[in-house]
């Protein structure tokens, strides 16, 4: 099933950043993932595509750990990943989620800061001592907070309570934490879901700046124009199993992504929605595409 | 307060004039009265028989009165400019309200002391009339704007001196209430005292010092420890409050140390004293008491570490396998563990195991702590004025405490403290932006036991004898009422929740009986009308009020100004 073209093949002639061999999930008879493999370069940005229920959270959730993979392998610059977040985030791989799942009652430098917790060491000690090490490291945190949050255009809601943001800057500030890990590569959960066209737009330039800084990013959308003018390659994936990888050009013109959109009739409604995602913004993805 | 009692809109547009006048009047004859005699009897509540020689309620009383009176003067008078500032008709409402409940409670304490109604004097009459037309003129008073207390700009002499006149009322209060002996008399100081507290709030005089306080955060440091500092020195040499007041201090050490597993971490720990009582087991067997069963005897400086040291291993034992699971199993596994600990104590007698702690006689004769030539029990003098046993371990306690809070403080505002509020908002995500979260939770259990280790140490020698039925559940869940009561995660919030809970009862023996239900009927109507407790910690708040969108745009404000940690 699997369709690797020759042009994919030449984009993805760049250095490998990060790479799932077949991974798998299943849950009890139900298999969410099944054998998926996907490589992303660096600084590159992936589109992950696919009707509900593909699973691709759930293929976001092995990737960064907080799923054990029932098989299958991830790396990330050559070394295999345990399937525990922490190990994950600190090898350099940081996500954000579907539904944002900010500190609500944490300011906005707050939820930043947190990011900076796995890129700083001082323990228990240090900050009862609170020695010259301890209060230079806050320092930089606080500063380098500051910095992701004018990166991401949130430097004026510095001191905002996460739960008093609009809906956008909240998408914004859940990137900005992200950043703050110190990633090499920024899984984005529909970064753009419910977002107005305008709002849309500076999405995709904020994506954009975040692979010119150097990053490579993986985004799950399913606002397919969205993501064909933002992806360099785009992965799309059918009941739990990869349909195509290619360019954006390519998927496009596929038309078994198209089939799979819409559907032939009997086939496309029966499947479990392992994503958890509400079947309103189904209509509205269906339009979108091509 | 009293809401229900407000009266129809054209009954105060007509007659608002008259509030005014009345209102004077009002605090007037409260004056008058209390400077007459109150009762015929002069045996009850501290001889208020002497006309011209107030006694201390009806100096109570005159003190209600002259709130009223300068802020009636603040609408319309000599203080005008300070009307701009304090929202009056809400201080004067509570100000009535509270002298009313108060002149009732002095006629009723009267009556019910000196055995009839016939003992209280026309003065008592006449106050209870003043207080009743302070009331009236109350409601006529309209609500005007007023400016924000923040934005008041005094000279920072004055908000120095503001911050030491009001550690020195809480000084002169403590140290007051503490002599009283009469529980009618405790009952009505601490109605003048929550009066005096709401007013103030009412009027916004309370949000103004909370600016002033954060403003002035060292000075008030610094003035709450001299002010702790000086309690034993008001005593004159009496060791019977300072024991209570030495209590209190264990208590609230104990208590902060819960509050890191609590208010910070948020995880329930049911069966804290345990770590307290480890903490006294290991300070009196390794002690010169003849009883000890241990023959190592080192210096305490060493106990309180090796007792804080087993206490912090104890934590780390129940706490790696149960703090993988969810919070409901843990508060049953430290409900267990707590039990299993006083009937371990309890078991370890000879009988039916090693002669450890001589089980239900426990370790007495624990003799007291001595550094150098300093022997804790004996009294010594500081300028002249004697400071018994009691005095003495107050003083080692609050350095304790001093320390505990330094690092319940220094931790919260680290990027542990970070963390653990990361935990508490929403663990997946924490778990997923790269917090150890396991790691921030055992780090929290362990620190709380290891604090209590050393508050039992010192308790041991200051209680003379440890025995298993000291550290009973009864015990871990007072702790966690005085957290609770007092204000999640906050300092100052869990110091007053420790004082009411260890300072009430001790004064209201005569309720002692019904003390349990008190203080369950207390914490359900905490939880209804306030549960984010008496001082709040504005995030706490938050999470307790998931729905109150000005509170978050409230706190916002004080986010700027750098309030958030209380």
């Amino acid at each position: 099933m699997t369709v690797t073209t020759e042009a994919a093949s030449q984009r993805a002639a760049g250095v490998p950043l990060l790479q799932a061999d077949d991974v798998t999930m299943r849950f009890g008879g139900l298999t969410a993932v099944n054998k998926v493999s996907m490589t992303v370069n660096e600084g590159e940005i992936l589109g992950l595509i696919g009707p509900n229920g593909a699973g691709k959270t759930t293929f976001f959730n092995c990737l960064t750990g907080l799923y054990k993979p029932t098989e299958g392998q991830v790396r990330l610059s050559g070394v295999a990943l345990a399937p525990k977040p922490r190990a994950v985030v600190k090898a350099g791989m940081a996500r954000t989620f579907q539904n944002i799942r900010l500190f609500a009652n944490m300011t906005a430098l707050e939820n930043v800061m947190v990011g900076r917790y796995c890129r700083t060491s001082s323990g228990a000690i240090t900050s009862i001592l609170h020695g010259p090490k301890f209060r230079r490291e806050e320092e930089e945190t606080r500063v380098r907070a500051q910095e992701l949050l004018d990166f991401v255009g949130l430097g004026d809601s510095t001191e905002h309570l996460a739960r008093n943001m609009p809906y956008g800057n909240q998408r914004r500030l859940e990137i900005a934490r992200a950043l703050a890990t110190d990633p090499k590569l920024v899984l984005l959960d529909e970064p753009t879901a419910g977002m107005n066209p305008l709002e849309t737009r500076q999405a995709s330039d904020l994506i954009f700046k975040i692979r010119d800084s150097g990053l490579a990013v993986v985004v799950i959308e399913h606002d397919m124009r969205f993501i064909f003018n933002l992806c360099d390659r785009v992965l799309c994936l059918v009941r739990g199993e990869t349909l195509i990888v290619g360019t954006p050009n390519e998927v496009q013109s596929d038309p078994r992504v198209i089939e799979a959109y819409i559907g032939t009739g009997i086939d496309d409604v029966d499947e479990p929605d392992a994503s958890g995602r509400e079947g309103a913004s189904e209509a509205h993805d269906e339009q979108d595409t091509p | 307060m009293m809401k229900i009692l407000t009266l129809p809109q054209a009954v105060v547009a007509k007659h608002g004039a008259k509030a005014w006048p009345l209102g004077l009047a009002g605090a007037g004859l409260l004056i008058v009265g209390s400077l007459l005699s109150w009762s015929y009897d002069a045996q009850v509540l501290d001889d208020l028989s002497i006309s011209l020689n107030p006694g201390g309620l009806q100096i109570m009383a005159i003190g209600f009165a002259a709130l009223a009176i300068i802020l009636l003067l603040a609408r319309k008078g000599p203080l005008t400019p300070l009307g701009q500032w304090t929202h009056t008709a809400k201080g004067l409402h509570a100000v009535a309200d509270w002298t009313l409940i108060f002149m009732v409670l002095v006629v009723a304490g009267i009556t019910s002391e000196a055995g009839g109604l016939v003992n209280v004097a026309p003065g008592a009459w006449i106050s209870l009339l003043g207080a009743v037309v302070l009331f009236a003129a109350s409601r006529l008073v309209v609500h005007r704007k007023y400016r924000d207390p923040a934005e008041a700009a005094l000279p920072g002499w004055i908000e120095i001196l503001v911050i030491v006149v009001v550690m020195a009322a809480v000084l002169f209060g403590t140290a007051y209430a503490l002599n009283l002996t009469d529980a009618w008399e405790f009952v009505l100081f601490l109605v003048f005292v929550s009066g005096m507290v709401v007013a103030a709030s009412g009027a916004g005089l309370l949000s103004w010092l909370g600016h002033v306080t954060t403003r002035r955060k060292r000075v008030l440091i610094l003035a709450a420890f001299a002010v702790a500092f000086c309690f034993p020195l008001t005593q004159g040499g009496s060791d019977a409050n300072m024991s209570i007041a030495s209590q209190v201090l264990v208590f609230a050490a104990a208590a902060m140390g819960l509050n890191i597993v609590v208010g910070l971490a948020g995880l329930l720990d049911l069966g804290y004293i345990a770590f307290l009582g480890s903490g006294a087991y290991v300070g009196a067997t390794l002690s010169t008491s003849g009883f000890a069963t241990i023959g190592w005897k080192p210096p305490f400086i060493v106990v309180i570490l090796v007792a804080a040291c087993f206490s912090g291993t104890l934590g780390l034992i129940i706490g790696a396998p149960t703090l993988r699971v969810s919070g409901d199993y843990l508060a049953i596994v430290t409900l267990a563990f707590g039990e299993i600990f006083r009937l371990t104590m309890f078991n370890l007698d000879g009988n039916n195991g090693p002669d450890l702690t001589h089980g239900p006689n426990g370790i007495p004769a624990i003799p007291d702590l001595a550094f150098g030539s300093f022997n804790f029990g004996d009294t010594h003098y500081l300028l002249g004025i004697p400071l018994a046993r009691f005095s003495n371990y107050y003083f080692l306690l609050l350095i304790l405490l001093a320390f505990v809070i330094l690092v319940f403080h220094r931790l919260n505002t680290s990027r542990i403290g970070r963390g653990w509020v990361a935990i508490r908002e929403d663990e997946k995500a924490a778990e997923a932006m790269g917090v150890n979260v396991f790691g921030l939770k055992i780090l929290a259990f362990v620190t709380g036991a290891f604090l209590a280790g050393m508050a039992g140490a010192i308790k041991a020698h200051q209680d003379v004898s440890v025995t298993p039925d000291q550290y009973i559940f009864l015990e871990s869940a007072f702790l966690l009422a005085a957290i609770v009561l007092g204000g999640m995660g906050t300092i100052v919030g869990v110091l007053v929740g420790s004082v009411i809970l260890k300072l009430l009862p001790e004064k209201l023996r005569f309720f002692s009986d019904y003390r349990l239900m008190m203080f369950g009927l207390l914490l359900v109507l905490m939880m209804r009308f306030r549960p984010e407790g008496l001082v709040a910690n504005r995030r706490r708040q938050l999470e307790f009020h998931e729905e109150d969108e000005e509170l978050a745009v409230r706190v916002e404000g004080d986010v700027a100004e750098g309030v958030m940690e209380v």
